[in-house]
């Protein structure tokens, strides 16, 4: 009785676990990866439904089959026990063959989204912009018409003052024109090569949209660089824990048509 | 192999016989004492964190008596959340899943099971555990001292666990209990290691090879392998923490960190080299919490089928890979880490490659299970739950260990699902096997099997309730560590949080019903025999149950056969039990 | 008998010191020179607070008035009157729209502050003490005043660990003649007996100046003060 139970139970757990995927929502929410606004994008979502299809399979088989051999095999009435045909021999092949080959197919294609992201270099006329995450909030910050960054001065920071990035402009002449801002605005279409700069702890960039996920780690110098595809508002938010403001440290990365870009970027050097 | 050892005389006074005892059998029961304190604790809290994820507002009753200033008024603030995070991820990794499946049960029986009156060492095996207990305290004294415990996580990434108060409350006097209390984790478990390898190696019975060891047997043992090189790795790790955090040195802490306002006076240090110490401990530590539940089941269900597994020593070889294996993947923790991304592709294949091992596993727990006749009783449907777990929290590891895929679900629920079901719920679901297969033989007496169903099948739907969604929340990119849920993107997501915070509340209910029964069982539970499974390993032909202290009553069992005689006929049935002279029959 | 007029005086002394001891220290405070503009304050990372600013905030280090007056300076009595008890009076600093709220506030040593979180998100006000306890709270929304009191005299820089610009400052002083200036640039030290005072005015940028000042009766001296703008 209980065997038949738990073979029932577990084919209704397996098929009721699936349906949210397939459906892309479960109790009214979306379950799925928001629309791709990235160039490398769609090769990480072709990955992740190959994927998909295959931990799928997997898990609706094994599940099933469980279900199916307990429910046929468990507290049976006497009678001769027969053997797998095959034995443990027939698993280790198709263990091999079958998965090992699965997932070194999954491994090698996969590697070709990875290459997209971090093998290939930031393109030499990238918009280049400086991102600082520091407890609890990012902030950005570009050179200004001089195309140069000022120093950091990580003892000068004084953030009351909007002085996030420990500027000195009273002597670094570069530093006068830098406009810093609390939000990532681009252009859309065009390469950004963001330079990451991590201000006390570990923190880490994430936007969904963008296919983008990276960590600040303090002392490296560490950089990501993508092209957005399309204009809107977009949230990133702090993946890596950084302390009890974590769940609060966002901000919101606004791709602009090139106009109006241009117009904002001007703006923000009055 | 070795003769008789006189380890030590019986105990006559109380305190040598259940507080300082040297006699294994009780330092296994203190070790699954202990986890269960800790496990009870450590879902506490989370009802506490899902609670206030949901009804971020609402004050927890008695919270306010714990911290004035973590929860004042009973309200969880954004820190003390954190804070119940990393004691319930400290708890339950170091305390419940490396103490319960290992340390309880391996204690218990790998010495009965190899015909061995005690450990090698008994003295290093009591100490083992008071270490143990000690570490525990110190754990537990980070709730009440300064601004409370730790927030770090049970990962504990520098630089934020390493400057010390400016990152913020519980990263003062709390941090540094964690680190000292984990250090002294390490001892006991390098102790109880240590005990378990020389055991096995050098007290196995007459006629006992290595060959003749049960499958669980062969899961501590290779259990015990990988965790000596992993808490040596740990332990010095923990101690550089430390004195980076009292002792001014910069291991982990790099120049120029402005800290809440005050610049850190270190320079020099590496954040990542923190996280490669770490999970080169923390990667084989997963292994070591799952490879004694997968002993243990297979174990359980080889008994209840009542014929062996396809191949048992297939299942032996494969824990030896995994094994093996685990030492090579840990970067698969840190692929978005700033470490250089060719690595995270030379890490990514031995990760992908685990699944041979597993698929092989679970391909032969299916076909075993194929034409066999399965008894099913509390514990064989625990081994059941335990496979359906395995491959559920297993598939989801595909996903991850693709470098590529791992940029979109990395810090996400996804990942939070996937170690909860392998860990969380698959590792315990062994642990509650081992529980209601063995309870007889330590105590005497069974477990009520009504209670034992409804225990198994609410926790059945109810892991799956909370845990599957998890994956959900995390292809819709839902962030972990997070307190609330504020951002845009997180609020239409609440809705699946709070089925989930049910889900939890149910669950957590549900384990009243095992709690009741092993206190029930264990005064007025229905008297054993000394084989009530009628199992062939050795430690069902102790004379009688629980064993007496020396496990065989004075005698040296000799070991004739393998150990999964089963589906054969005998004169005891269908079995033939490894220390009976009795020649093997023919296959029924 | 009749009560003679020195103990009618004494009585009327004892019982109402106010009437008698007038003497006041008033004036004004400026600036030369062209302040640095103040910077518009992004509050994008928090939306609940965002959108109680039709337009963004600025930030508040130099805020100025009519006629090149200069807000937000603490004029004190530094030397010259006896130090008072704290006032069993709180002050109360409020946390309001990811601001505070005053941006300076001025209290006793020992004497109680609250501070108070009347916005939807939690805050995490962390004062920077040299003289006093660091401390560093949580407060989600909802929760109780925080009750805290700092001994020592100090101007005390204070900030919130989860929004990086909200900023203030606390002036902790040794005696309850204090005024804060405001729109006007106007502050006034009523109450004060005959005496030597050391006044100072204190700006979180532009630093510190003090001048002497001799009370004689019932009288208002006029003291004024005036700062020298910086460039950055």
């Amino acid at each position: 009785m209980g065997g038949k139970i738990f073979a029932v139970l577990v084919v209704i757990i397996a098929i009721a676990s699936a349906v949210p995927i397939i459906n892309h929502t479960f109790l009214g929410a979306s379950v799925t990866p928001p629309e791709d606004i990235s160039t490398h994008g769609k090769a990480i979502d072709d990955q992740m439904s190959v994927t998909m299809a295959e931990a799928g399979v997997s898990f609706l088989a094994a599940q099933l089959i469980l279900g199916l051999f307990v429910w046929q095999f468990a507290n049976r009435k006497g009678g001769a026990t027969k053997k797998f045909p095959g034995g443990a021999a027939a698993m280790v092949i198709v263990a091999f063959l079958f998965v090992g080959a699965e997932v070194l197919a999954l491994g090698l294609v996969g590697s070709k989204a990875w290459a997209m992201v971090y093998f290939k270099p930031a393109a030499a006329d990238a918009l280049q912009v400086q991102a600082q995450a520091g407890q609890f909030a990012f902030y950005f910050r570009y050179p200004g018409p001089d195309g140069k960054f000022g120093q950091i001065h990580p003892d000068k920071i004084d953030e009351g003052n909007s002085n996030f990035f420990g500027l000195d402009p009273e002597n670094d002449i570069p530093a006068r024109d830098d406009i810093t801002s609390g939000e990532l605005v681009v252009p859309v279409g065009k390469e950004v090569h963001l330079m990451m700069h991590a201000k006390d702890v570990g923190h880490s960039f994430y936007v969904r949209e963008l296919r983008i996920q990276q960590d600040f780690v303090p002392g490296l110098d560490l950089s990501v660089h993508f092209t957005a595809t399309k204009v809107g508002k977009y949230e990133i938010v702090c993946t890596q824990l950084c302390g009890l403001g974590h769940y609060n440290m966002k901000s919101y990365l606004t791709v602009m048509s090139q106009e109006d870009y241009d117009k904002w970027l001007k703006s923000q050097s009055s | 192999m070795s003769d008789h050892v006189a380890v030590h005389a019986a105990p006559t006074s109380f305190i040598r016989k259940y507080v300082f005892s040297l006699d294994h059998k009780i330092i296994g029961l203190q070790y699954y004492g202990l986890a269960l304190v800790a496990v009870v604790t450590g879902m506490v809290l989370s009802w506490i964190m899902r609670v206030h994820l949901v009804w971020p507002n609402a004050p927890i009753p008695g919270l306010g008596f714990l911290s004035k200033t973590g929860a004042p008024g009973g309200v969880v603030t954004p820190e003390y959340y954190l804070q119940l995070m990393t004691m319930h991820g400290t708890l339950m990794v170091f305390f419940v899943l490396t103490n319960a499946p290992f340390a309880a049960f391996g204690n218990y029986f790998l010495p009965i099971q190899i015909g061995a009156e005690d450990m090698a060492f008994p003295r290093f095996n009591m100490m083992s555990f008071w270490t143990t207990f000690v570490a525990f305290c110190v754990l537990i004294a980070a709730f009440f001292v300064g601004d409370g415990p730790p927030l770090s996580g049970w990962t504990g990434y520098a630089p934020l666990s390493a400057v010390g108060g400016d990152a913020g409350p519980g990263q003062a006097v709390g941090q540094s209990l964690w680190g000292i209390s984990i250090f002294i984790f390490c001892i006991a478990s390098l102790l109880g290691s240590l005990n378990f390898i020389a055991t096995t190696l050098d007290l196995r019975t007459k006629g006992m090879t290595l060959s003749r060891m049960p499958i669980v047997t062969w899961a501590w043992f290779i259990t015990s392998c990988i965790s000596l090189l992993a808490f040596a790795v740990l332990m010095p790790a923990c101690l550089l923490l430390v004195l980076d955090r009292i002792a001014g040195t910069s291991f982990f802490i790099p120049a120029g960190l402005n800290v809440g306002d005050h610049i850190q006076p270190h320079q020099g240090g590496s954040p990542l080299l923190w996280q490669h110490l770490f999970w080169f401990f923390g990667h084989p530590e997963v292994y070591i919490a799952i490879l004694p539940a997968i002993g243990i089941v297979s174990h359980i269900l080889i008994c209840n089928m009542r014929r062996n597994m396809l191949s048992h020593k297939v299942l032996i070889y494969c824990m030896m890979a995994i094994g093996f294996l685990s030492y090579m993947v840990w970067g698969h923790h840190m692929f978005l880490s700033g470490m250089n991304p060719f690595s995270a592709l030379v890490f990514s294949f031995p990760t992908l490659m685990i699944t041979i091992p597993a698929t092989i596993m679970t391909l032969i727990w299916l076909g075993s299970l194929y034409g066999s006749n399965l008894r099913i009783n509390s514990a064989s449907l625990f081994c059941l739950g335990f496979i359906s777990m395995f491959v559920s929290g297993g598939v989801s590891g595909f996903f991850l260990a693709q470098p590529s895929i791992d940029i979109y679900l990395h810090a996400t629920y996804f990942v939070v699902g996937h170690f909860h079901m392998v860990m969380g719920v698959a590792a315990i679901m062994g642990v509650f096997a081992g529980t209601y297969f063995w309870f007889p033989k330590m105590t005497g007496r069974m477990m009520n099997e009504t209670l034992g169903r409804w225990h198994f099948f609410l926790t059945l739907i109810g892991t799956y309730a909370i845990f599957m969604p998890f994956h959900y929340l995390g292809l819709a990119g839902n962030v972990r560590r997070y307190s609330a849920f504020q951002d845009d993107f997180l609020v239409p997501l609440i809705p699946v949080h709070k089925f989930i915070t049910y889900a939890a509340l149910f669950t957590g209910a549900a384990q009243l019903i095992f709690i009741f029964n092993l206190i029930y069982s264990r005064f007025k539970g229905a008297p054993a025999t000394a084989n009530p499974w009628e199992c062939t390993s050795l430690e069902w032909s102790t004379p009688s149950s629980p064993p007496p202290f020396d496990n065989f009553g004075g005698q040296h069992p000799v070991v004739y056969h393998d150990p999964y005689q089963y589906g054969v006929k005998s004169s005891t049935g269908d079995y033939v039990m490894q220390t009976s002279p009795e020649r093997v029959g023919e296959t029924l | 008998m009749r009560a003679s007029k020195p103990c009618i005086a004494v009585a009327i002394a004892t019982l109402c010191p106010a009437l008698t001891f007038a003497g006041t220290i008033s004036g004004k405070v400026t600036y030369t020179g062209t302040p640095v503009k103040q910077k518009p304050i992004s509050m994008a990372k928090e939306p609940s607070c965002e959108k109680q600013h039709p337009t963004p905030v600025t930030t508040e280090t130099i805020v100025t008035g009519a006629n090149n007056t200069l807000e937000n300076v603490v004029v004190y009595i530094s030397a010259g009157a006896d130090d008072a008890n704290a006032p069993a009076q709180a002050v109360t600093f409020e946390q309001k729209g990811c601001q505070y709220i005053p941006h300076v506030l001025a209290m006793h040593t020992g004497q109680e502050l609250h501070v108070v979180n009347d916005d939807q998100t939690s805050h995490n006000i962390h004062p920077m003490p040299k003289a006093n306890p660091e401390w560093n709270k949580s407060q989600p929304p909802g929760a109780p005043p925080i009750v805290q009191k700092f001994e020592n005299p100090e101007f005390i820089s204070v900030k919130c660990q989860i929004h990086p610009w909200m900023h203030g400052w606390f002036a902790v002083l040794k005696t309850n003649h204090y005024a804060i200036t405001k729109d006007g640039g106007a502050f006034s030290l009523p109450n004060l007996p005959p005496g030597k005072y050391t006044v100072t005015a204190w700006h979180e940028d532009y630093g510190t100046q003090t001048q002497d000042i001799t009370i004689t009766g019932n009288e208002t001296k006029n003291v004024d003060f005036s700062f020298k703008a910086k460039a950055y």
